[in-house]
């Protein structure tokens, strides 16, 4: 088990270290030099070596490479060109958003997609599955910024039990916060869990099919019984992965889904950085977008030996 | 009264009947097999009896266990009578059991799902059963998990599982099919200790005569879902009254006579060939360990010599297979075809691959569905090369298909639309297309019935005459080696223990290996002399 | 054949029909501004009504299936023709560092959700088409990489490929020979699904102004500019909220129904 860990914590390492010099070579590639974007085509040689120097940019590339990856080993994200603050603090603040959006989701999405791919799987062929799985081929149709605007539509402007948009702060109460994300993870959530129930039926119709379930059926198990006690278990395996995919799913997702509630989170800030070219805002948001999705998948990956023993035996 | 009555059972599955008016009956410390080849409807029977079908099917007639009608019973009270009154054993001890749980969990679950007692006492009873069947709790601790055990093992806890609740009635569906012969005669040995014991009745089904008539007390054979012949066994093999069972009984014997082999000269040598495989690590800073598959192997096979080579699982047959076929490089010693290295440098040598062709297991997955069978049979043709074309080359496959049995017309027809005895007859057709000096046959018959097998052997000793062939037999089989092999090598753990002439080793082992193999393997009873 | 099939196959001709007919022939001129008939609702003469310039919703519609089903055939193209060899290199060599490379890079590229790219593209190169065609494409690689890896490991094993070894082929033409037709019909499923995958990705690029940019029509842009009409022009939204949900379900259905009917398995039973 520890060899397990470990091995998966060393590629986890490669991969974040391989990932970092792959974002900052393609930000390197832009053309233009920040500081002359930021004061202007008329400004003194001085000042912008001044301005340069401000920002770090006067040492070499490799030199900034291993300077913005210390940096932001210890927190330090470098400082932002268009605003001049600390693009660590950014982000923390737009954290605080997109973050429990996407967890928000991701609770909605499994709570729904399990029950429903369970469901499906025990009555398989009858009514009930081909309800779920109609309603779940539609569910992954629709794209989930569209579902949102007809969400806004019908619980904002029509019914008025949500607000339109716009996100009053977490200092407004837990339950002001939660219901200001409400819409927009259900949005998030209910395509996703589509695509998870669908993965959840079809995992447990493969163990369905399975030796052991024969051999539970003839130790005097019911067929629920045997569902719930060999089957479930067995049938997370696949699911676990599929979850790990949907997070980073739904943290893009939660990036464009901040456009139609005009939440304040990443996706506003990577879009405002683009517009003006605050090259190191981009590079930041897209490394922590990374290190997300890798440490997400580190972890699944460690659940897997939780669920599955044969893992954890590999010593 | 008898413990399970079936009477007239008539089955049909979306409408295929699978079953025709069956009827058997066991009494309590009774052991009963169903035999017959696949398609016979033996383990629908079995299934049939714990209700544990496959959606579609419906039943007619009766099943009885001690005079309660099971058919008719509703399905929550089923589930009350398995695993308690019934328990069931499966053929396949490696996916029977759930990876992800325990051992002991997997035997408790039986005793409290019918809450026949509580959670200690069901511990208790859980070691008890685990002891008796040979897993001794201080050894195999209950702790342990499916995978971390091996397939005979595996199929101890799920005797164990069947047993836990003393049921009256055990069925035991190919209990013994997956598992090496050694394993197979303990597994059959503590089958028949535990009817003894516990005055069970045993429903057995198997395919194997051989080990019918060495377990049952009573016999029914099947084929297509009837009951063709049954009786008490001793009464049965003396008398067999319906062809098809006698047919059954010789194929399962089966004889060839192969033709004299030519004066020996040495076609392939391998000496002191070793191979390795790396383990995993163990422990965090550990080195990797090594496991040696084949070790120090030599032996000579001479042309137009029928070599055989027997051992269990595991023992490096396979490997060393690959290694003559030059599909695995050796890590020391020399394979020679020949006079030639199978392997020049790290490559395979294209001039000895050109003599060597191979004949596998599997006739489902020895042919690419998407090729004819022209394409199919002609892929050798590849080592050629000036392979034949046109009219030469049509010549040559319609000459194959019909040696082997097959029409030339074949040729334009797909895989799939052939049965399982056809393949490997077209397997063994790309085999000779190309006149190789050496034939592998890797375990070529070991997954055809009976019958089937035994026009197989008979093909082999006709194409034996007919084309001179020089062949390496590898198989676990040791009653089919016997009779298609002159010569006989036995493997063990990596090393050949014994070898010598075929009949020589068989009556006289002298390795104590070769004699545990000898007198595990189930022996048919002598039947020729008293067919009507 | 299934209804899935019949239906699948159905939507997504009528959504492919709609772009090619657009070449030739819209009702309308999609970029003509007719500003006095702006925001009409759907009706005999505007058949999915106007937009807030006048312009014809229908004639928008049709030119905007062209831009994405240009977007995500192209991204698939991309994601098979590089993905595929990827998947049947690294299944030959399995287990050497070739083998390995491959696939710590394919679990690299997949740290990368496409937007994550799309918004890097842009940012360095600015916005526009290509940038959603790279973004999704590069995405789409290992996909493919890792579907075609994983069934070809299975192939590998069988004993027809042993055959073929026996008979003296090289690993390259086993895959080529044996190995790529026998897993076609995966391909051609799981192409089915990146496209309809990638259609959904397109629209949500151009929704936030990282894909195809003005005066392209897209599916996506005309939901983000009918955002702020939603409360008074509900078609707006509600149209090409169909026109993606309609191309993306026949797709899904025609992946399914392909799945069925190539499947071997259940085509012998069949037979």
């Amino acid at each position: 088990m520890l060899r397990y860990a470990l091995k998966r914590l060393i590629s986890l390492l490669i991969s974040l270290a391989v990932a970092s010099v792959v974002i900052f070579a393609v930000i390197e590639v832009a053309p233009g030099d920040p500081a002359s974007f930021m004061l202007g085509v008329n400004a003194q040689e001085d000042t912008l070596a001044a301005l340069r120097a401000e920002l770090g940019l006067d040492v070499s590339k490799a030199q900034r490479y291993f300077n913005w990856v210390g940096g932001m080993l210890v927190g330090d994200f470098g400082t932002s060109y268009t605003y001049r603050t600390p693009v660590s603090q950014m982000i923390a603040d737009r954290l605080w958003v997109s973050l429990p959006l996407a967890l928000y989701a991701l609770t909605l999405s499994t709570l729904i997609a399990f029950p429903a791919g369970i469901y499906a799987a025990a009555r398989r062929g009858k009514p009930g599955d081909l309800t779920v799985m109609g309603a779940t081929q539609l569910g992954i149709a629709v794209p989930n910024f569209w579902f949102a605007m007809m969400l806004v539509l019908i619980f904002a402007i029509n019914l008025r039990w949500f607000n339109a948009g716009g996100f009053a702060g977490w200092d407004q109460g837990l339950w002001t916060g939660l219901h200001s994300l409400t819409l927009p993870a259900i949005a998030l959530a209910l395509p996703q869990a589509a695509i998870l129930a669908r993965v959840m039926r079809s995992s447990l119709l493969d163990i369905l099919g399975e030796d052991f379930m024969r051999t539970a059926r003839a130790k005097g198990l019911s067929r629920r019984q045997a569902l719930w006690r060999h089957g479930v278990r067995n049938a997370l395996i696949p699911v676990l992965t599929i979850i790990g995919l949907q997070f980073s799913f739904l943290l893009a997702g939660s990036i464009i889904i901040e456009q139609v509630f005009y939440l304040p989170g990443l996706g506003r800030l990577v879009f405002q950085a683009i517009s003006a070219r605050d090259l190191i805002v981009v590079e930041s948001v897209v490394m922590l977008l990374v290190f997300a999705v890798i440490t997400v998948n580190f972890l699944v990956d460690l659940a897997y030996a939780a669920v599955d023993p044969r893992l954890r035996s590999r010593t | 009264m008898s413990l399970l009555q079936i009477e007239n059972l008539s089955l049909s599955i979306h409408g295929a009947d699978i079953l025709k008016k069956v009827s058997l009956s066991i009494n309590p410390g009774q052991i009963v097999a169903v035999t017959g080849e696949s398609g016979s409807g033996k383990s629908m029977t079995a299934l049939a009896v714990m209700k544990l079908l496959p959606s579609g099917a419906q039943a007619q007639g009766a099943i009885r266990l001690e005079g309660q009608d099971l058919l008719t019973r509703p399905e929550a009270k089923m589930c009350a009578l398995r695993g308690a009154a019934i328990g069931m054993v499966f053929q396949e001890p490696m996916t029977a059991l759930n990876p992800v749980k325990t051992i002991g969990d997997q035997v408790m679950e039986t005793i409290l799902i019918h809450k026949a007692m509580p959670p200690p006492q069901a511990l208790a009873r859980a070691q008890e059963v685990l002891t008796r069947v040979g897993l001794p709790p201080d050894r195999f601790p209950l702790s342990r998990y499916p995978h971390e055990l091996s397939g005979g093992q595996r199929q101890r806890v799920v005797i164990a599982m069947a047993i836990a609740l003393r049921p009256k009635l055990l069925i035991a569906d190919e209990p013994t099919t997956a598992l090496d012969v050694t394993t197979q005669a303990q597994i059959l040995d503590l089958l028949k200790g535990l009817v003894r014991e516990y005055g069970m009745g045993l429903l057995m089904i198997t395919h194997d005569l051989a080990v019918v008539a060495d377990m049952a007390d009573q016999i029914a054979v099947m084929r297509r879902g009837e009951v063709v012949e049954s009786g008490a066994t001793a009464h049965l093999l003396r008398n067999m009254r319906h062809p098809y069972t006698r047919m059954l009984f010789e194929a399962s014997g089966h004889q060839v006579s192969l033709p004299d082999a030519a004066d020996p000269r040495p076609l392939l040598e391998v000496t002191q060939v070793t191979r390795d495989y790396r383990l995993p690590r163990k422990g965090l800073f550990g080195t990797p360990g090594h496991h040696r598959a084949v070790d120090g192997v030599s032996f000579t096979l001479n042309r137009g010599e029928r070599l055989g080579l027997v051992g269990e699982s595991g023992c490096g047959k396979s490997t060393l297979t690959r290694a003559i076929l030059g599909l695995k490089e050796v890590q020391s010693g020399e394979i020679r075809l020949d006079g030639q290295p199978v392997f020049s440098g790290h490559r395979p040598n294209p001039a000895v691959r050109r003599k060597m062709q191979v004949v596998f297991q599997d006739p489902y997955g020895s042919f690419n569905p998407r090729h004819r069978v022209a394409r199919l049979i002609t892929e050798p043709f590849h080592l050629l090369d000036t392979p034949p074309t046109g009219s030469e080359r049509q010549d040559r496959i319609a000459e194959m298909l019909t040696a082997v049995g097959l029409s030339p017309d074949d040729a334009g027809k797909y895989i799939h639309e052939f049965s399982g005895g056809q393949r490997q007859r077209i397997a063994i057709a790309r085999a000779l297309i190309i006149r190789p000096e050496l034939i592998l046959f890797d375990e070529a018959v070991s997954a055809l019935d009976v019958s089937v097998r035994a026009q197989i052997l008979d093909l082999l000793a006709e194409l034996c005459a007919a084309y001179d062939l020089t062949y390496l037999f590898i198989s676990h089989d040791l009653s089919v080696v016997r009779t298609i092999t002159d010569r006989v090598m036995v493997m063990q753990a990596g090393r050949i223990v014994e070898q010598g002439e075929t009949e020589q080793v068989f009556s006289d082992p002298q390795h104590p290996y070769t004699r545990t193999l000898i007198e595990a393997a189930p022996v048919l009873p002598e039947i020729g002399t008293h067919v009507a | 054949m299934s209804r899935n099939l019949i239906l699948g196959a159905v939507l997504s001709s009528l959504v492919l029909l709609a772009a090619l007919v657009s070449f030739i022939w819209t009702p309308y001129d999609y970029a003509a501004l007719d500003i006095p008939d702006k925001l009409q609702p759907p009706n005999a003469q505007h058949w999915f009504g106007t937009d807030h310039f006048g312009r014809d919703m229908f004639s928008m519609i049709m030119v905007g299936a062209r831009t994405s089903i240009a977007v995500a055939l192209v991204a698939v193209g991309i994601g098979m023709a590089l993905g595929v060899p990827l998947g049947l290199t690294a299944a030959a060599r399995k287990g050497s560092w070739l083998d390995e490379v491959i696939m710590r890079g394919n679990d690299l590229v997949f740290a990368f959700p496409s937007l994550v790219i799309a918004i890097l593209i842009t940012a360095v190169f600015g916005a526009g088409a290509i940038n959603a065609i790279i973004a999704i494409g590069i995405f789409n690689i290992p996909v493919f990489a890792r579907i075609t890896r994983g069934a070809a490991l299975s192939l590998w094993e069988r004993e027809f490929i042993l055959a073929a070894r026996v008979s003296g082929k090289g690993a390259a033409r086993i895959s080529a020979e044996h190995i790529l037709p026998n897993v076609a019909n995966l391909l051609i499923v799981q192409g089915t699904i990146q496209f309809s995958l990638g259609i959904l990705a397109e629209a949500g690029l151009s929704y936030v102004g990282l894909g195809a940019q003005p005066p392209t029509p897209s599916w996506g842009r005309m939901l983000a500019d009918a955002q702020t009409m939603v409360s008074f022009a509900p078609h707006l939204a509600l149209i090409p909220g169909l026109a993606i949900i309609v191309t993306v379900l026949g797709l899904n259905l025609l992946g399914d129904g392909l799945r069925d009917w190539l499947d071997p398995r259940i085509r012998v039973a069949r037979a």
